[in-house]
């Protein structure tokens, strides 16, 4: 692909989404002369260059969508239907321009379609006398060759416009500035060929007297207002560069500021140096040089906001509301690193706002609100960070659901919820899968897809919030850093070695002793106490299985209060250095997968210390493995078990008042249905879900499907089959140890435990299964040959709930309890071919099985093995790669395990064949 | 095999000297070793050879990592060639974790810079087809695996390594993460 060519398709990328934004304002605003003659003329320069690169598909599109452009010039009302055309032509354009660049030709194909239909369209009125007539006297207003030179400027003719009409004119109005487009602007619409003839006309005449001067200065062409000269010199004094050469640049950069932080670093301790003024001056270049270098990466947050205009329009179409999106703010810059982040995320949320915060027109008038939703986008400027906001005027969030959704889902009890803030309570949206509007129906509400949006801000430091008020509208404020090559840290040291946490997730430094502020530790897990609350702690090198040091560094130290989202918890370290500013260098490729660190970097005295990832750290500590980790195994192996055997378990109410629970890790959805939905079909109770029927099954005998209100349901999936498990009431979502005491003679039933001092019943689900599909259990899916597997876990629990799922996948199963009758069943039964073993058992674990399984006869030796882990750490990864354990899956990840096996019997299959 | 090169750019090989003659197709190889056995890399891959120093280990790693070093303001990650050879760290240090290299070379791949940390760095050879050979099957597959060929020297034998199936191995624990 040859330059000239590229640069067409950057360009003419550009000007479509210029075209896209501002042909939805026109449609707000028909009478706007100035947006329309943008349009035309960025149309028109497509055309242009297309037939000169010898486009011809390009040209004929963009050529049919400029003539009925050329129509609205002539003042054929811009109705929503023709915009709409356009808006597809340019997408046309795009998809083209896609293939073009990819293929780097023009494909293949007609575009009659669109062509016929713009035409119908551009003929299809009054003022049709003369077709072809509106084509053509644009292309004297702005002929190609000077406006192919104005490529740098293109917002000239806007600035201009804007210029006109504010400069103080002749005439005490503002419209009536320049006299020409005075006349023409306000009475273009009714007044076509006046408007088509004088429109050029003050360009042209604008453009005498500073074409002087800026010839002069920078040597390019161009049309401006004498107020304007400046501006539009500037404009023309841009260049083209590549990302590459900035990154380039960047990367080059952020080596000099190490260097000249080794340096400052080596003159701090030799005091006699000659050098310290040139030093000192180069230390201020270099800050400068890096200013100036970040500054070339910013961009105006605009360019993240180009799309919004039309993705409104379209939603505003589609969901027949009057949507305005207001834009403040466009032209404030940020790094383009963090720009891309953010883009899709904002689009996501403008359009949350437009489906879920704004109301139905008709539900507005109702509640006396203007008809017109708006939308209201603004960034600035705070501090080192940048603010945006995306403010709906809408009905605000709906708290209460949210609170019972909340509960309901288990992320907190009805107590803690009533406890809680509204701001609070509002938060629960960012929670992944959480939807209010699911409670009722199917179709997906607002919170699908926050998460994504807080995660993918949370990735880049930044902060999401929300304020709603009933009624008057929902307000989600983002800061983010202005960049993220260079951000403050705070330097620790930790074990023997030094870390960078960055500063935005620390909220504050906690020295803790023997003494009074002292970490103690609940079942091994530590805490703090902090002002009267208690603050979980995670050691840093515990976190990092650096563990020798351990309980000595627990004694004194400092803690880091960190906060990640809504999550708050301390992170304690050995010392704390100083805070510095620290250029942010990517992991390895070999290392990205380790989640504890986000870079790396060198400090000023030349050392590379690890940057550690706050979110890395708070999933860690979420899933407490530090906690059960090191000490607890120290101390005792039946405590060790306690932490591992924890199980979170749904408790519902199912048949005359009795709880019982389910593994919530075996429950796909929570629902409640209305009862009305349900049907009837061959003795059976089915509901339509998710656009299949589901099969209904009461999770007792005592339990009748309700026949008025709602029902609840814990709904079951596997593959694309769903089951609906009938409860009287969700009741609450537990974690509990789990102590299965009595083994229930019922087959629906696995056992009783004791939950929050109540007995509960813990069901069967592969009871349940067979009730809705008879062939669930059958293992249709591998016919041809069943695999034996064995599988070794010291909990009852565990193998009653992992058999059905194993017979299911068409797996032939037999159990074990413990290492030792692994190896006997292993000796007696030579079919077994492959092993899947809970790696952490009392007694003899799970290596210790497989490693007396490689000493022994080679055909154990041999077999296959699946660990079955709660933690995957990396000295588990690295035990099981000694050990040729084929893969490790986490305890509760039935598919994971399903497809480890799948994937195990396929390579078996290869290596035969 | 690359072809010949015998002027490779970006050779840097401190304090390593060229012989050999210019007879026909020859390839130049840095030589280095790992105990007793001697290794050669391509000269084009090598873009530096150094002393490896101020180390920072990176807890959680895969264990061929040693860890990570500034090499004249570029983060660069280092790698044990004994223990990607699945050979046991050098005597000297194999009772700390502290592992204290003596040289290590510069290795560049897919825009990365890996430093493969060896015992020890000895001269650049240049080296024809007549002293090729296969590599014998009976090797190691750790080490069949990563070499191309063997060369027959004077009295000792040059196992050539691939670069790129040295700096190939996947993160251990990207599977299971």
């Amino acid at each position: 692909m040859d330059d000239l060519l590229r640069e067409f398709l950057t360009e003419s990328g550009e000007h479509l989404d210029t075209v896209d934004a501002e042909l939805v304002r026109f449609e707000q605003d028909p009478n706007n002369e100035t947006i329309l003659r943008n349009i035309f003329r960025l149309v028109h320069t497509i055309k242009g260059t297309c037939g000169f690169l010898g486009l011809p598909r390009l040209e004929a599109l963009a050529h049919a969508a400029e003539t009925l452009m050329g129509r609205f010039r002539d003042g054929l009302p811009a109705t929503s239907a023709s915009v709409t055309l356009i808006l597809l032509t340019l997408d046309r354009l795009k998809e083209i321009l896609a293939d073009l660049e990819a293929t780097g030709t023009e494909p293949s194909g007609s575009d009659d379609d669109l062509i016929s239909a713009l035409e119908r369209m551009a003929e299809g009125t009054p003022e049709a006398s003369q077709p072809a007539a509106p084509a053509r006297p644009p292309e004297p207003v702005l002929p190609d060759p000077v406006v192919r030179e104005l490529k740098p400027g293109e917002v000239s003719l806007d600035d201009l416009e804007a210029a006109f009409l504010a400069a103080p004119g002749p005439d005490e109005s503002d419209f009536a500035a320049p006299p020409p487009v005075a006349a023409a602007a306000p009475v273009s619409a009714p007044a076509p060929k006046a408007d088509s003839q004088s429109a050029p006309a003050p360009v042209e005449t604008a453009e005498v007297e500073p074409a002087r001067a800026e010839k002069a200065e920078g040597g390019t062409e161009g049309e401006a207002t004498p107020g304007e000269t400046t501006a539009a010199a500037k404009n023309n004094q841009t260049i083209r560069v590549s990302v590459d050469t900035l990154e380039h640049l960047m990367t080059m950069v952020s080596e000099l500021v190490l260097t000249r932080n080794q340096l400052l670093e080596i003159a701090r301790r030799h005091e006699d140096s000659s050098y310290k003024v040139p030093l000192q001056r180069l230390s201020h270049v270099t800050a400068e040089l890096q200013d100036g270098v970040m500054k070339t990466r910013m961009q105006p947050i605009g360019n993240a906001w180009q799309k919004l205009p039309r993705v409104v329009r379209d939603l505003s179409a589609e969901l027949g509301k009057q949507i305005d999106l207001v834009m403040v703010g466009a032209e404030t810059e940020l790094d383009r690193q963090v720009l891309e982040v953010i883009k899709d995320p904002l689009t996501h949320m403008v359009r949350n706002s437009a489906d879920h915060g704004l109301e139905s027109t008709a539900d507005r008038v109702a509640a006396g609100k203007p008809a017109r939703g708006t939308i209201r986008l603004a960034a600035y400027h705070e501090g080192g960070t940048i603010t945006i906001e995306i403010a709906d005027d809408g009905k605000g969030l709906n708290l209460a659901a949210i609170r019972q959704k909340a509960v309901q889902r288990g992320l907190a009890s009805q107590a803690d919820v009533d406890r809680m803030t509204d701001a609070q309570v509002a938060k629960f949206i960012f929670d992944a899968g959480f939807s209010t509007a699911a409670a009722v129906t199917s179709v997906s509400g607002r919170g699908v897809g926050m998460d994504v949006v807080k995660t993918n801000i949370e990735t880049i430091g930044g902060l999401i919030d929300i304020a709603t008020t009933a009624g008057r509208g929902t307000t989600f404020t983002i800061k983010i850093p202005l960049t993220l090559a260079i951000v403050a840290a705070l330097i620790v040291r930790a074990g023997e070695h030094r870390f960078a946490l960055p500063q935005v997730a620390v909220l504050e430094l906690v020295r803790v002793d023997a003494g009074a502020q002292r970490v103690e530790r609940i079942n091994g897990a530590p805490v703090l106490r902090l002002r009267e609350r208690l603050l979980p702690i995670v050691s840093l090198t515990g976190l990092l299985g650096q563990n020798a040091a351990g309980t000595e560094t627990e004694q004194a130290g400092f803690v880091v209060v960190a906060q990640v989202g809504r999550e708050r918890f301390g992170i304690l370290v050995d010392e704390v250095f100083h805070t510095e500013e620290i250029v942010v260098k990517p992991m390895s490729v070999k290392l990205r997968h380790i989640p504890m660190f986000a870079g790396n970097t060198i400090l000023g005295d030349g050392a590379v210390v690890l940057i550690v990832d706050p979110n890395g750290v708070a999933r860690q500590v979420a899933q407490g493995v530090q906690g059960s980790g090191g000490h607890a195994d120290a101390d005792d192996d039946e405590a060790n078990e306690v932490a591992d055997s924890k199980t979170t378990l749904l408790v519902f109410k199912g048949g005359q008042g009795s709880f019982k629970a389910v593994p919530l890790s075996l429950v796909t959805r929570l629902e409640e249905i209305e009862c009305a939905k349900v049907e009837q079909l061959g003795g059976r109770a089915l509901i339509q879900y998710r656009g299949r029927l589901m099969p209904l099954v009461p999770a007792d005998p005592a339990i009748t499907i309700k026949s008025e209100g709602t029902q609840a349901l814990v709904v079951f999936s596997d593959g694309d089959r769903a089951m609906g498990l009938v409860v009287d009431e969700i009741v609450d979502i537990v974690e509990e140890r789990l102590d299965i005491e009595i083994a229930a003679d019922r087959s629906d039933l696995i056992g009783s435990a004791v939950l929050r001092g109540r007995a509960t019943d813990i069901i069967n689900i592969a009871h349940f299964l067979p009730l809705a599909y008879d062939d669930w259990a059958r293992g249709l899916k591998r016919p041809e040959q069943l695999t034996k597997v064995l599988l070794v876990d010291d909990s009852a629990f565990f193998r009653d709930m992992l058999t059905p799922v194993l017979k299911a996948a068409g797996y032939q199963v037999v159990t074990a309890a413990s290492a030792e009758a692994a190896l006997n069943t292993l000796q007696s039964d030579p079919v077994i071919e492959v092993v899947v073993t809970d790696l952490e058992m009392p007694g003899r674990s799970g290596f210790d099985l497989v490693a007396a399984m490689r000493r022994a006869e080679p055909r154990l030796a041999a077999l296959p093995v699946i660990g079955l882990t709660g933690a995957i750490g990396a000295d588990a990864v690295e035990r099981a790669r000694i050990l040729a354990i084929a893969d490790l899956v986490a305890k509760f990840d039935r598919a994971g395990l399903i497809s480890a096996l799948a994937e195990l019997s396929a390579e078996t299959v290869s290596k035969a064949a | 095999m690359q072809a010949a090169n015998a002027n490779a750019t970006g050779a840097q090989a401190n304090g390593a000297t060229t012989n050999g003659v210019e007879t026909g197709a020859t390839d130049d190889f840095v030589t280095v070793f790992v105990g007793e056995t001697l290794f050669g890399l391509a000269i084009e891959r090598v873009h530096d050879v150094f002393v490896p120093s101020g180390v920072t280990p990176v807890p959680l790693a895969p264990a061929e990592i040693v860890g990570l070093l500034n090499l004249r303001g570029r983060v660069v990650t280092a790698m044990s060639l004994r223990r990607r050879l699945g050979l046991p760290d050098a005597p000297d240090e194999a009772d700390g974790s502290k592992a204290n290299p003596k040289m290590a070379i510069g290795l560049e791949q897919a825009g990365e810079t890996f430093a493969l940390v060896v015992d020890g760095v000895g001269e650049v050879l240049k080296l024809g087809a007549d002293s090729r050979e296969a590599v014998p099957i009976n090797l190691d597959p750790r080490f069949r695996n990563l070499a191309i060929c063997v060369h027959r020297l004077d009295g000792r034998l040059l196992v050539i390594l691939d670069v790129d199936a040295l700096l190939g191995f996947t993160p251990a624990g990207a599977k299971a993460a």
